[in-house]
Protein backbone atom coordinates (compact mmCIF):
# COMPACT_ATOMS: atom_id res chain seq x y z
CA UNK A 1 0.00 0.00 0.00
CA UNK A 2 1.69 3.25 -1.09
CA UNK A 3 1.78 6.17 1.30
CA UNK A 4 -1.16 8.52 0.74
CA UNK A 5 -1.25 12.28 1.18
CA UNK A 6 -4.81 13.54 1.49
CA UNK A 7 -5.00 17.10 0.13
CA UNK A 8 -8.71 17.02 -0.60
CA UNK A 9 -10.50 20.24 0.28
CA UNK A 10 -7.26 22.12 0.91
CA UNK A 11 -6.79 25.44 -0.87
CA UNK A 12 -3.71 26.16 -2.96
CA UNK A 13 -0.83 26.28 -2.25
CA UNK A 14 -1.34 23.79 0.60
CA UNK A 15 -1.47 20.68 -1.64
CA UNK A 16 1.81 21.72 -3.29
CA UNK A 17 3.47 22.41 0.05
CA UNK A 18 2.38 19.03 1.44
CA UNK A 19 3.50 17.23 -1.72
CA UNK A 20 6.91 18.88 -1.77
CA UNK A 21 7.39 18.11 1.90
CA UNK A 22 6.54 14.44 1.31
CA UNK A 23 8.71 14.12 -1.80
CA UNK A 24 11.66 15.71 -0.03
CA UNK A 25 11.41 12.98 2.60
CA UNK A 26 11.74 10.23 -0.02
CA UNK A 27 14.51 9.69 -2.54
CA UNK A 28 12.38 7.22 -4.51
CA UNK A 29 9.20 5.17 -4.29
CA UNK A 30 5.51 5.55 -5.00
CA UNK A 31 3.09 7.95 -3.33
CA UNK A 32 -0.60 8.59 -3.82
CA UNK A 33 -1.81 12.18 -3.56
CA UNK A 34 -5.52 12.94 -3.38
CA UNK A 35 -6.78 16.36 -4.45
CA UNK A 36 -10.27 17.71 -5.09
CA UNK A 37 -9.77 20.33 -7.81
CA UNK A 38 -8.19 20.51 -11.25
CA UNK A 39 -6.11 23.47 -10.07
CA UNK A 40 -4.59 21.41 -7.27
CA UNK A 41 -4.05 18.49 -9.70
CA UNK A 42 -2.19 20.76 -12.15
CA UNK A 43 -0.12 22.47 -9.45
CA UNK A 44 0.85 19.23 -7.69
CA UNK A 45 1.72 17.64 -11.04
CA UNK A 46 3.93 20.57 -12.00
CA UNK A 47 5.67 20.60 -8.61
CA UNK A 48 6.32 16.83 -8.61
CA UNK A 49 7.62 16.80 -12.18
CA UNK A 50 9.93 19.73 -11.43
CA UNK A 51 11.40 17.59 -8.64
CA UNK A 52 12.04 14.74 -11.07
CA UNK A 53 9.06 12.50 -10.22
CA UNK A 54 6.63 11.05 -12.77
CA UNK A 55 2.94 11.69 -12.25
CA UNK A 56 -0.14 9.81 -13.39
CA UNK A 57 -3.56 11.27 -12.76
CA UNK A 58 -6.88 9.44 -12.45
CA UNK A 59 -10.30 10.90 -11.78
CA UNK A 60 -12.06 9.75 -8.60
CA UNK A 61 -15.56 10.29 -7.26
CA UNK A 62 -14.53 13.42 -5.38
CA UNK A 63 -11.57 14.72 -7.36
CA UNK A 64 -8.30 13.24 -8.60
CA UNK A 65 -5.87 10.63 -7.42
CA UNK A 66 -2.27 11.26 -8.45
CA UNK A 67 0.27 8.46 -8.46
CA UNK A 68 3.74 9.91 -8.07
CA UNK A 69 6.78 7.68 -8.78
CA UNK A 70 10.56 7.84 -8.87
CA UNK B 1 4.28 25.18 -22.25
CA UNK B 2 0.62 25.36 -23.13
CA UNK B 3 -0.14 26.61 -19.60
CA UNK B 4 2.47 29.32 -19.90
CA UNK B 5 1.09 30.52 -23.25
CA UNK B 6 -2.42 30.51 -21.79
CA UNK B 7 -1.53 32.72 -18.86
CA UNK B 8 0.47 35.09 -21.07
CA UNK B 9 -2.55 35.31 -23.40
CA UNK B 10 -4.84 35.94 -20.42
CA UNK B 11 -2.52 38.71 -19.24
CA UNK B 12 -2.30 40.30 -22.70
CA UNK B 13 -6.07 40.29 -23.25
CA UNK B 14 -6.78 41.53 -19.72
CA UNK B 15 -4.32 44.36 -20.32
CA UNK B 16 -5.83 45.22 -23.71
CA UNK B 17 -9.35 45.25 -22.27
CA UNK B 18 -8.18 47.46 -19.39
CA UNK B 19 -6.87 50.00 -21.91
CA UNK B 20 -10.11 49.78 -23.93
CA UNK B 21 -12.30 50.23 -20.84
CA UNK B 22 -10.45 53.42 -19.89
CA UNK B 23 -10.74 54.67 -23.47
CA UNK B 24 -14.48 53.87 -23.32
CA UNK B 25 -15.05 55.83 -20.14
CA UNK B 26 -13.70 54.07 -17.03
CA UNK B 27 -11.61 56.27 -14.68
CA UNK B 28 -7.92 56.54 -15.56
CA UNK B 29 -5.75 53.58 -14.55
CA UNK B 30 -9.00 51.81 -13.62
CA UNK B 31 -9.79 49.62 -16.59
CA UNK B 32 -10.16 46.91 -14.00
CA UNK B 33 -10.06 47.31 -10.23
CA UNK B 34 -11.83 44.59 -8.35
CA UNK B 35 -11.76 46.43 -5.02
CA UNK B 36 -12.96 49.72 -6.55
CA UNK B 37 -15.67 47.95 -8.51
CA UNK B 38 -16.95 45.97 -5.51
CA UNK B 39 -16.92 49.22 -3.55
CA UNK B 40 -18.96 50.86 -6.34
CA UNK B 41 -21.40 47.92 -6.25
CA UNK B 42 -21.77 48.37 -2.48
CA UNK B 43 -22.52 52.04 -3.16
CA UNK B 44 -24.93 51.27 -5.99
CA UNK B 45 -26.90 49.06 -3.61
CA UNK B 46 -26.92 51.87 -1.06
CA UNK B 47 -24.80 49.95 1.46
CA UNK B 48 -22.70 53.11 1.71
CA UNK B 49 -23.62 56.66 0.75
CA UNK B 50 -20.38 58.02 -0.68
CA UNK B 51 -22.11 59.70 -3.63
CA UNK B 52 -19.05 59.66 -5.91
CA UNK B 53 -18.52 55.87 -5.89
CA UNK B 54 -21.88 54.27 -6.60
CA UNK B 55 -22.43 52.12 -9.68
CA UNK B 56 -23.26 48.48 -10.39
CA UNK B 57 -20.06 47.73 -12.33
CA UNK B 58 -20.94 45.13 -14.97
CA UNK B 59 -17.29 43.99 -15.10
CA UNK B 60 -17.87 42.26 -11.74
CA UNK B 61 -20.90 40.33 -12.95
CA UNK B 62 -19.10 39.49 -16.19
CA UNK B 63 -16.09 38.08 -14.32
CA UNK B 64 -18.26 35.80 -12.17
CA UNK B 65 -20.49 34.69 -15.06
CA UNK B 66 -17.56 34.15 -17.43
CA UNK B 67 -15.83 31.95 -14.86
CA UNK B 68 -19.11 30.14 -14.18
CA UNK B 69 -19.82 29.35 -17.84
CA UNK B 70 -16.33 28.12 -18.65
CA UNK B 71 -16.13 26.13 -15.40
CA UNK B 72 -19.39 24.39 -16.34
CA UNK B 73 -18.10 23.60 -19.84
CA UNK B 74 -14.74 22.34 -18.58
CA UNK B 75 -16.33 20.29 -15.78
CA UNK B 76 -14.54 22.37 -13.17
CA UNK B 77 -17.75 23.75 -11.64
CA UNK B 78 -17.64 22.30 -8.13
CA UNK B 79 -19.88 23.58 -5.36
CA UNK B 80 -17.72 23.53 -2.25
CA UNK B 81 -17.37 25.39 1.02
CA UNK B 82 -17.01 25.16 4.74
CA UNK B 83 -13.37 26.15 5.18
CA UNK B 84 -13.50 28.75 7.98
CA UNK B 85 -16.24 30.89 6.39
CA UNK B 86 -16.36 33.41 9.23
CA UNK B 87 -12.61 34.02 9.06
CA UNK B 88 -12.78 34.29 5.27
CA UNK B 89 -15.48 36.96 5.62
CA UNK B 90 -13.14 38.93 7.86
CA UNK B 91 -10.21 38.37 5.48
CA UNK B 92 -12.39 39.79 2.69
CA UNK B 93 -13.21 42.84 4.81
CA UNK B 94 -9.54 43.41 5.64
CA UNK B 95 -8.46 42.91 2.03
CA UNK B 96 -10.91 45.65 1.03
CA UNK B 97 -9.79 47.89 3.90
CA UNK B 98 -6.18 47.76 2.73
CA UNK B 99 -7.19 48.31 -0.90
CA UNK B 100 -9.25 51.39 -0.03
CA UNK B 101 -6.25 52.88 1.78
CA UNK B 102 -4.04 52.47 -1.31
CA UNK B 103 -7.02 53.13 -3.61
CA UNK B 104 -6.88 50.00 -5.68
CA UNK B 105 -6.67 46.24 -5.63
CA UNK B 106 -3.44 44.59 -6.79
CA UNK B 107 -4.75 44.52 -10.36
CA UNK B 108 -5.14 48.30 -10.28
CA UNK B 109 -1.68 48.49 -8.71
CA UNK B 110 -0.32 47.01 -11.95
CA UNK B 111 -2.45 49.42 -14.02
CA UNK B 112 -1.34 52.43 -11.95
CA UNK B 113 2.28 51.38 -12.33
CA UNK B 114 1.82 51.06 -16.10
CA UNK B 115 0.25 54.53 -16.15
CA UNK B 116 3.35 56.08 -14.57
CA UNK B 117 1.81 56.50 -11.10
CA UNK B 118 4.94 56.10 -8.98
CA UNK B 119 2.85 55.84 -5.79
CA UNK B 120 2.19 52.32 -7.00
CA UNK B 121 5.95 51.78 -7.09
CA UNK B 122 5.92 52.42 -3.34
CA UNK B 123 2.90 50.16 -2.82
CA UNK B 124 4.29 47.19 -4.79
CA UNK B 125 7.04 46.36 -2.26
CA UNK B 126 4.34 46.66 0.43
CA UNK B 127 2.25 44.08 -1.42
CA UNK B 128 5.25 41.76 -1.82
CA UNK B 129 6.08 42.22 1.87
CA UNK B 130 2.52 41.24 2.87
CA UNK B 131 2.68 38.13 0.70
CA UNK B 132 6.11 37.29 2.13
CA UNK B 133 4.68 37.36 5.68
CA UNK B 134 1.85 35.15 4.43
CA UNK B 135 4.30 32.60 3.01
CA UNK B 136 5.99 32.34 6.42
CA UNK B 137 2.62 31.34 7.89
CA UNK B 138 2.04 28.88 5.03
CA UNK B 139 5.43 27.25 5.54
CA UNK B 140 4.69 26.87 9.24
CA UNK B 141 1.49 24.99 8.40
CA UNK B 142 -1.15 27.72 8.16
CA UNK B 143 -4.48 26.39 6.91
CA UNK B 144 -8.08 27.56 7.13
CA UNK B 145 -9.08 23.89 7.06
CA UNK B 146 -10.59 21.65 4.44
CA UNK B 147 -13.59 22.61 2.35
CA UNK B 148 -16.27 20.02 1.64
CA UNK B 149 -18.38 19.36 -1.44
CA UNK B 150 -21.72 21.20 -1.14
CA UNK B 151 -25.15 20.74 -2.71
CA UNK B 152 -25.36 22.27 -6.20
CA UNK B 153 -27.43 25.29 -5.23
CA UNK B 154 -24.53 26.62 -3.12
CA UNK B 155 -22.39 26.90 -6.22
CA UNK B 156 -25.12 28.70 -8.13
CA UNK B 157 -25.38 31.48 -5.53
CA UNK B 158 -22.66 33.68 -7.02
CA UNK B 159 -23.80 33.45 -10.68
CA UNK B 160 -27.43 34.02 -9.71
CA UNK B 161 -26.55 37.00 -7.55
CA UNK B 162 -24.57 38.38 -10.51
CA UNK B 163 -27.60 37.97 -12.79
CA UNK B 164 -29.72 39.75 -10.17
CA UNK B 165 -27.26 42.67 -10.14
CA UNK B 166 -27.39 42.83 -13.95
CA UNK B 167 -31.18 43.04 -13.84
CA UNK B 168 -30.91 45.89 -11.32
CA UNK B 169 -28.31 47.63 -13.50
CA UNK B 170 -30.42 47.53 -16.67
CA UNK B 171 -33.80 48.08 -14.99
CA UNK B 172 -32.30 50.90 -12.88
CA UNK B 173 -35.03 51.09 -10.23
CA UNK B 174 -35.11 54.26 -8.10
CA UNK B 175 -33.56 52.58 -5.05
CA UNK B 176 -30.30 51.86 -6.90
CA UNK B 177 -27.72 54.63 -6.69
CA UNK B 178 -25.75 55.81 -9.72
CA UNK B 179 -23.06 58.46 -9.15
CA UNK B 180 -23.59 61.67 -11.08
CA UNK B 181 -20.03 62.86 -10.54
CA UNK B 182 -16.68 61.39 -9.48
CA UNK B 183 -15.20 57.98 -10.34
CA UNK B 184 -18.56 56.22 -10.01
CA UNK B 185 -20.00 58.32 -12.82
CA UNK B 186 -17.14 57.41 -15.15
CA UNK B 187 -17.74 54.14 -16.84
CA UNK B 188 -17.60 52.39 -20.18
CA UNK B 189 -20.96 51.52 -21.78
CA UNK B 190 -22.50 48.67 -19.77
CA UNK B 191 -22.50 46.17 -22.64
CA UNK B 192 -18.80 46.71 -23.36
CA UNK B 193 -17.92 46.45 -19.66
CA UNK B 194 -19.97 43.26 -19.33
CA UNK B 195 -18.31 41.63 -22.34
CA UNK B 196 -14.87 42.66 -21.09
CA UNK B 197 -15.70 41.10 -17.73
CA UNK B 198 -16.94 37.89 -19.37
CA UNK B 199 -13.78 37.55 -21.46
CA UNK B 200 -11.44 38.11 -18.52
CA UNK B 201 -13.59 35.79 -16.39
CA UNK B 202 -13.18 33.01 -18.96
CA UNK B 203 -9.44 33.55 -19.39
CA UNK B 204 -8.73 33.99 -15.69
CA UNK B 205 -10.60 30.78 -14.90
CA UNK B 206 -8.69 28.78 -17.50
CA UNK B 207 -5.28 30.27 -16.69
CA UNK B 208 -5.71 30.60 -12.87
CA UNK B 209 -4.54 34.24 -13.16
CA UNK B 210 -3.89 35.61 -9.66
CA UNK B 211 -1.87 38.68 -8.72
CA UNK B 212 -1.09 37.23 -5.28
CA UNK B 213 -0.27 33.74 -6.54
CA UNK B 214 2.13 35.36 -9.02
CA UNK B 215 4.34 36.64 -6.22
CA UNK B 216 3.61 33.87 -3.69
CA UNK B 217 4.71 31.11 -6.05
CA UNK B 218 7.90 33.02 -6.86
CA UNK B 219 8.71 33.30 -3.15
CA UNK B 220 7.65 29.77 -2.15
CA UNK B 221 8.60 27.67 -5.17
CA UNK B 222 10.56 29.93 -7.54
CA UNK B 223 7.70 29.08 -9.93
CA UNK B 224 7.12 31.95 -12.32
CA UNK B 225 4.10 30.64 -14.27
CA UNK B 226 1.51 32.93 -12.63
CA UNK B 227 3.98 35.81 -12.68
CA UNK B 228 3.93 35.66 -16.49
CA UNK B 229 0.30 36.85 -16.37
CA UNK B 230 1.16 39.67 -13.98
CA UNK B 231 4.03 40.79 -16.23
CA UNK B 232 1.97 40.50 -19.43
CA UNK B 233 -0.73 42.82 -18.03
CA UNK B 234 1.93 45.37 -17.09
CA UNK B 235 3.70 45.31 -20.46
CA UNK B 236 0.50 45.56 -22.53
CA UNK B 237 -1.00 48.38 -20.46
CA UNK B 238 2.30 50.26 -20.44
CA UNK B 239 2.48 50.03 -24.24
CA UNK B 240 -1.20 50.97 -24.54
CA UNK B 241 -0.72 54.02 -22.33
CA UNK B 242 2.40 55.09 -24.22
CA UNK B 243 0.66 54.77 -27.59
CA UNK B 244 -2.50 56.62 -26.51
CA UNK B 245 -0.67 59.38 -24.63
CA UNK B 246 -1.92 58.24 -21.22
CA UNK B 247 1.49 57.59 -19.64
CA UNK B 248 2.03 60.41 -17.11
CA UNK B 249 5.01 59.61 -14.89
CA UNK B 250 5.15 61.15 -11.42
CA UNK B 251 3.87 61.06 -7.85
CA UNK B 252 1.48 64.03 -7.75
CA UNK B 253 -1.82 64.63 -9.52
CA UNK B 254 -2.29 60.96 -10.37
CA UNK B 255 -5.88 59.88 -11.03
CA UNK B 256 -7.74 58.49 -8.00
CA UNK B 257 -4.55 58.31 -5.93
CA UNK B 258 -2.76 60.01 -3.05
CA UNK B 259 0.94 60.49 -2.31
CA UNK B 260 1.05 59.20 1.28
CA UNK B 261 3.89 56.71 0.77
CA UNK B 262 3.91 54.89 4.08
CA UNK B 263 0.16 54.22 3.95
CA UNK B 264 0.32 53.18 0.31
CA UNK B 265 2.97 50.66 1.33
CA UNK B 266 1.17 49.41 4.46
CA UNK B 267 -2.27 49.39 2.81
CA UNK B 268 -0.96 46.97 0.22
CA UNK B 269 0.84 44.96 2.92
CA UNK B 270 -2.61 44.36 4.41
CA UNK B 271 -3.96 43.31 1.00
CA UNK B 272 -1.00 41.02 0.31
CA UNK B 273 -1.17 39.26 3.66
CA UNK B 274 -4.99 38.96 3.64
CA UNK B 275 -4.95 37.61 0.08
CA UNK B 276 -2.26 35.05 0.91
CA UNK B 277 -4.16 33.79 3.96
CA UNK B 278 -7.41 33.70 1.92
CA UNK B 279 -5.68 31.88 -0.97
CA UNK B 280 -6.30 34.45 -3.70
CA UNK B 281 -6.36 38.12 -4.66
CA UNK B 282 -9.74 39.88 -5.08
CA UNK B 283 -9.85 38.92 -8.78
CA UNK B 284 -9.16 35.26 -8.01
CA UNK B 285 -11.86 35.25 -5.30
CA UNK B 286 -14.43 36.43 -7.87
CA UNK B 287 -13.35 33.75 -10.34
CA UNK B 288 -13.49 31.02 -7.68
CA UNK B 289 -16.97 32.23 -6.68
CA UNK B 290 -18.06 31.64 -10.26
CA UNK B 291 -16.62 28.11 -10.10
CA UNK B 292 -18.94 27.33 -7.20
CA UNK B 293 -16.49 27.96 -4.38
CA UNK B 294 -18.68 29.19 -1.51
CA UNK B 295 -15.66 30.13 0.60
CA UNK B 296 -14.56 32.56 -2.11
CA UNK B 297 -18.08 34.00 -2.35
CA UNK B 298 -18.03 34.61 1.41
CA UNK B 299 -14.69 36.41 0.97
CA UNK B 300 -16.21 38.60 -1.78
CA UNK B 301 -19.25 39.40 0.40
CA UNK B 302 -16.83 40.27 3.21
CA UNK B 303 -15.06 42.64 0.82
CA UNK B 304 -18.36 44.32 -0.14
CA UNK B 305 -19.21 44.72 3.55
CA UNK B 306 -15.72 46.03 4.23
CA UNK B 307 -16.19 48.68 1.55
CA UNK B 308 -19.44 49.79 3.19
CA UNK B 309 -17.70 50.07 6.58
CA UNK B 310 -14.77 51.98 5.11
CA UNK B 311 -16.99 54.60 3.49
CA UNK B 312 -19.69 54.79 6.15
CA UNK B 313 -17.08 55.35 8.87
CA UNK B 314 -14.97 57.78 6.84
CA UNK B 315 -11.98 55.41 6.82
CA UNK B 316 -11.36 55.08 3.08
CA UNK B 317 -8.58 57.19 1.59
CA UNK B 318 -9.23 59.78 -1.09
CA UNK B 319 -7.16 61.88 -3.46
CA UNK B 320 -6.34 64.14 -0.52
CA UNK B 321 -4.79 61.34 1.53
CA UNK B 322 -5.44 58.90 4.37
CA UNK B 323 -7.54 59.95 7.37
CA UNK B 324 -6.33 59.22 10.94
CA UNK B 325 -9.14 56.67 11.15
CA UNK B 326 -7.84 55.05 8.00
CA UNK B 327 -4.35 54.84 9.49
CA UNK B 328 -5.71 53.13 12.60
CA UNK B 329 -7.65 50.77 10.36
CA UNK B 330 -4.43 49.65 8.69
CA UNK B 331 -2.73 49.00 12.02
CA UNK B 332 -5.73 47.11 13.42
CA UNK B 333 -6.00 45.13 10.18
CA UNK B 334 -2.33 44.09 10.40
CA UNK B 335 -2.77 42.97 14.01
CA UNK B 336 -5.91 40.98 13.14
CA UNK B 337 -4.16 39.33 10.20
CA UNK B 338 -1.20 38.31 12.35
CA UNK B 339 -3.64 36.82 14.88
CA UNK B 340 -5.56 34.93 12.16
CA UNK B 341 -2.27 33.73 10.68
CA UNK B 342 -0.75 32.46 13.91
CA UNK B 343 -3.97 31.01 15.31
CA UNK B 344 -4.43 28.73 12.30
CA UNK B 345 -1.11 26.97 12.15
CA UNK B 346 -2.21 23.38 12.37
CA UNK B 347 0.07 20.44 12.75
CA UNK B 348 -2.90 18.15 12.18
CA UNK B 349 -3.48 19.15 8.56
CA UNK B 350 0.13 18.23 7.79
CA UNK B 351 -0.34 14.74 9.16
CA UNK B 352 -0.16 12.09 6.53
CA UNK B 353 -3.21 10.01 6.04
CA UNK B 354 -2.78 6.32 5.58
CA UNK B 355 -4.90 3.60 4.15
CA UNK B 356 -8.32 4.91 5.11
CA UNK B 357 -7.93 7.81 2.69
CA UNK B 358 -7.47 5.31 -0.11
CA UNK B 359 -10.68 3.58 0.82
CA UNK B 360 -12.60 6.83 0.95
CA UNK B 361 -11.16 7.91 -2.38
CA UNK B 362 -12.48 4.63 -3.80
Amino acid sequence: MPETIDCRGLACPEPVLLTRQALQEHSSGTLTILVSTAVARDNVTRAARSMGWSVESAETADGFSLTVKK
Amino acid sequence: MRDKLLIIAAGIITGLLAVILVWQGNPANMGFCIACFLRDVAGGLGLHRAAVVQYLRPEIMGLVLGAFIVALLSREFKPSGGSSPALRFILGMLMMAGALIFLGCPLRLILRLAGGDWNALVALPGYVFGIYIGTIFLKKGFSLGRSQPQPALNGLAAPFFSLFLLVLLFAAPAFIFFSEEGPGSMHAPAAIALIAGLLVGILAQRSRLCTMGAIRDLILFKDYQLFLGFAAIFVVVLLGNLLTGRFNPGFVDQPVAHTDGIWNFLGMTVVGLAATLAGGCPLRQLILSGEGNGDALITVLGAVTGAAFMHNFGLAASGSGVTPGGQWTVIIALVLLLIIGSANIRAAVRAKVSQDANVRAG
